[in-house]
């Protein structure tokens, strides 16, 4: 709860109602308690008596009692020292800090501890550039560390990828695999987008492109005489991005046709469905949650993987 | 001992049993509904799109909440793994809020805009193609289920009587915003939209940003 924006109502009534029921139950345990008019003495019998089970008149185990006024007692210490009388702060000056980013508090604290430990180490690490860091073995195993906790669930534990989702242990880089295009990708995300074309080729005319894809990439299973009609379609709907040689731009994102690497699968049938209905993988950015030291550590470990 | 004045006298005890119980809930929940920090919005917060709050109407039938939190704790281990730690204001809206307390899987406070919408989409049909340790359930048939757009605006009715600012004209645009839509459509919509508010040009960007 944020003491700064409880208004002076809803102060008082906190304040009340607890110190009351304290009170309240400090004159309820001393009222029962009290001996009434007419009882027996402590210790006798009251004179109920159940199948012969008789009741005595005993005063409550003074250890129970005791400790009974001990949790009173500690209740009025808590709320001196710490908040929880409305507004009241407390002796102490405790914050927890979740409403606010109060300096002292102590989410703030345990952040400040651990920047003051690890910042250097990430500070001295963001100095070198991605070439070096990626020899150096300390790095490597704070690189892999965040590459578990942040990269993992897509691009897989081995960094081989899955379908959709990139390979980052071959040399093959859609993106571009110089130590800034990395870096670029890790920190600001990419956005591919393959528009499919199914309506404008036709079921014919997507068989044929995914022909002459195969045979860019020299793969047996081509069909000649399909690739052949379909190298024309190519460079007239796909050239513009993938090359007029098959090359790829990374600027784009529009991968490589030659190389044999696939990134939703490289049988007909998944070309065919790239073809036809076009591919828009997202990676999503991670400035914002790592910031710019870990992105860096990152992208070493990435370059590592694969130096070229 | 006059304890046997509240033994004997049973309307007497019902009353001062009320008395102190309700102590607590007077202290400590009463006054949080009058608080701005636990009234008000955060900034930049705007109510589920149509498709969102199917997808949450989903997530809550499917019983998400008993493996996923939506409530990141003021603690670095929570706050750099999720982001920033959640705060009352981004749960104003949500009747009931999906906080949970255990975490099966990962907190989901913020998980908007952490994955593509392709990968939600494989990892709901199998959780294991991507995320091979994973324990989640697969929620395949979530992709042949039509939502019913009649309810849509209903739903949305309903919440902007207890309070959400949905306008007349949202609600009346509600149901052919998710008509034929499927319920995976709007999981991952809701997904998406999760930790995420609009900045003063429209784009969606993280409500808090971690960062000490």
């Amino acid at each position: 709860m944020n003491e700064y924006d409880m208004s002076t109502f809803w102060h008082w009534w906190v304040v009340v109602l607890t110190l009351a029921n304290i009170a309240g139950i400090y004159w309820l345990i001393r009222w029962t308690a009290k001996k009434r008019p007419g009882e027996v003495a402590e210790g006798s019998e009251t004179g109920h008596s159940w199948d012969g089970l008789s009741e005595f008149n005993n005063p409550l185990p003074r250890w129970w009692l005791y400790m009974f006024y001990f949790t009173i007692v500690f209740a009025l210490i808590y709320l001196v020292l710490y908040p929880g009388l409305g507004r009241f702060a407390g002796m102490l000056g405790w914050h927890s800090g979740n409403m606010l980013n109060v300096e002292d508090s102590q989410y703030m604290q345990e952040r400040q501890r651990a920047e003051e430990r690890f910042g250097p180490i990430f500070a001295a690490m963001a100095e070198q550039p991605i070439p070096v860091l990626a020899e150096d073995s300390d790095a490597l195993a704070t690189g892999r560390r965040l590459y578990l906790n942040y990269c993992s669930t897509c691009h897989g534990s081995d960094a081989r990828g899955a379908s959709g989702f990139p390979n980052l242990a071959n040399d093959f880089w859609q993106w571009g695999g110089t130590p800034s295009a990395i870096q670029t990708s890790i920190a600001q995300g990419r956005q591919a987008n393959m528009p499919g074309f199914g309506d404008s080729l036709g079921e014919e005319g997507v068989e044929e492109v995914a022909h002459y894809v195969l045979q860019l990439s020299g793969r047996p299973d081509a069909d000649e005489a399909r690739a052949e009609a379909g190298q024309a379609r190519y460079q007239m709907f796909c050239a513009g991005c993938h090359g007029q040689d098959g090359g790829g731009m990374e600027m784009l994102g529009a991968p490589a046709l030659t190389e044999n690497v696939w990134t939703y699968g490289g049988s007909l049938a998944a070309i065919k469905h790239t073809i036809e209905q076009g591919r828009a993988g997202v990676m999503p950015g991670f400035q914002e949650l790592l910031g710019e030291e870990r992105v860096h550590v990152l992208s070493a470990y990435i370059y590592s993987l694969n130096p070229d | 001992m006059s304890h046997e004045v509240v033994e004997k006298n049973i309307g007497l005890m019902v009353v001062l049993i009320i008395l102190v119980i309700s102590v607590a809930g007077l202290v400590q929940i009463v006054p949080l509904f009058f608080l701005t920090s636990t009234t008000e919005p955060i900034e930049g917060m705007e109510p589920y799109t149509a498709l969102e709050l199917e997808g949450r109407d989903v997530y809550i039938r499917e019983g998400c909440y008993t493996c996923h939190s939506q409530m990141i704790r003021p603690f670095r281990a929570e706050t750099e793994r999720y982001g920033h730690y959640s705060v009352a204001g981004e749960s104003v809206w949500d009747h009931p809020f999906q906080w949970g307390s255990k975490r099966t899987g990962p907190d989901l406070a913020r998980v908007g805009g952490r994955y593509s919408d392709d990968w939600h989409r494989l990892h709901f049909i199998d959780p294991r193609a991507v995320v091979p340790e994973s324990n989640m359930p697969s929620y395949a048939f979530l992709e042949n289920k039509v939502i019913n757009a009649d309810l849509t605006p209903r739903k949305m009715r309903a919440l902007q009587r207890l309070g959400v600012p949905y306008t007349d004209e949202q609600i009346e645009a509600a149901a052919d915003e998710v008509r034929d839509m499927t319920e995976m459509d709007a999981l991952i919509a809701y997904m998406q939209g999760l930790g995420k508010c609009r900045d003063p040009d429209g784009d969606l960007v993280p409500c808090l940003r971690a960062g000490l």
